[in-house]
C-alpha cells in the first residue's frame, strides 16, 4: 500500500473545495441570472419598444436594477454578513440577468435614424445619468436606514 | 416557450459573464472593471448582428440569443456599481475611462454587428 503525503492530500482537498466553490457559485448564477432575464423578458412585455420611441421598458429595468445592486452590496458588505452565495445569485445572477448593456446599445443603436437622434442621445445619456444615479440612491438610502444610533 | 428560450439563455450567458469577469480579474491586476467591459462589448456585438439578420431570423432564435443570452451576458448593474466603487475609491480617471469606453465601444459594437450581419442579409 502507498503512503499518502499529508501534504498531497491537502492540495487535493483545495482543489475539491475550489471545484466545490466555483460550481455552487456558477449554479446559483445561472438560476438567478434565468430568474432576472424572465423578469426582464416580463417587463419588456408590458412595456415593450416601439420604433421611434423611447424604450422606456429597458430604461425602467435598468434604472432600478441599479438602484437595487446599490441596496444590496450595502446591506451584504455593511449591515450583514450574508452567506458567500447571496452575492453570486442576487447581485451576479438575478440584477446582473435582469439589466443589460446589449439592448441598451442596440436600441439606440435603432433610434440613429434623422427623425429619432434626438431620443437616442436622450436615451443614451438619460439611461447612463439615472443608472449612476440609481446606484448612490440605494447605496446612499441603506446606509441611512441602516444606520446604527449614536 | 419563449421563457422556456429566455430562461435558457441566460442559464448560459450568467455564468459565462461571471467566468470572463474572473478571468480577466486574473490576467489584469488592476482596479479597472475589464471583465464587465468585455462582456458588454461581446454582448452588444452578437445582439446587433441579430437585430441586423432582421426578419430572417426566427423569433425563437431571438429568444434564446438575443433576449436570454446576450440578455444575461451583459449588465447595467454591475457597470453602475462599479462605477461608483471607482468614485467612491477616488479613482475618478478610471471612473470617466469606464463610462466613456463602455458606452462608445458599446454602441460601436452594436453598429459593427448590425451592419455586418445586414450586409450580408439584406
Amino acid at each position: 500500500m502507498t503512503r499518502v503525503e499529508p501534504g498531497v492530500v491537502r492540495v487535493r482537498t483545495r482543489r475539491t473545495q475550489l471545484i466545490r466553490t466555483h460550481g455552487a457559485a456558477l449554479a446559483v448564477i445561472a438560476v438567478g441570472g434565468g430568474l432576472g432575464s424572465i423578469a426582464r423578458y416580463g417587463v419588456g412585455r408590458l412595456l415593450p419598444t416601439r420604433p421611434g420611441e423611447f424604450p422606456w421598458g429597458t430604461f425602467a429595468i435598468n434604472v432600478l436594477g441599479c438602484f437595487l445592486i446599490g441596496v444590496l452590496m450595502v446591506l451584504i458588505s455593511e449591515v450583514w454578513s450574508a452567506h458567500r452565495l447571496v452575492r453570486p445569485f442576487l447581485g451576479v445572477g438575478v440584477l446582473g440577468g435582469f439589466t443589460t448593456f446589449s439592448t441598451y446599445a442596440n436600441e439606440t443603436r435603432a433610434l440613429l435614424t434623422p427623425g429619432s437622434a434626438g431620443t437616442a442621445l436622450l436615451y443614451l445619456f438619460g439611461t447612463l445619468l439615472c443608472a449612476l444615479l440609481a446606484v448612490l440612491a440605494g447605496v446612499w438610502l441603506t446606509r441611512v436606514i441602516t444606520a446604527r444610533p449614536a | 416557450m419563449t421563457l422556456v428560450l429566455v430562461f435558457a439563455g441566460a442559464l448560459v450567458g450568467a455564468p459565462l459573464r461571471y467566468l470572463t469577469d474572473r478571468a480577466m480579474q486574473i490576467k489584469h491586476d488592476t482596479v479597472f472593471p475589464w471583465g464587465t467591459l468585455t462582456v458588454n462589448v461581446a454582448g452588444c456585438l452578437v445582439l446587433g448582428g441579430l437585430s441586423g439578420a432582421g426578419l430572417s431570423l426566427p423569433a425563437p432564435w431571438l429568444a434564446l440569443v438575443g433576449t436570454g443570452f446576450c440578455g444575461a451576458l451583459t449588465t447595467y448593474s454591475t457597470f453602475s456599481y462599479e462605477t461608483f466603487r471607482l468614485v467612491e475609491q477616488r479613482t475618478y480617471f478610471y471612473a470617466v475611462v469606464n463610462i466613456v469606453v463602455s458606452v462608445v465601444a458599446g454602441l460601436g459594437a452594436a453598429l459593427v454587428g448590425y451592419a455586418v450581419v445586414h450586409s450580408f442579409a439584406g
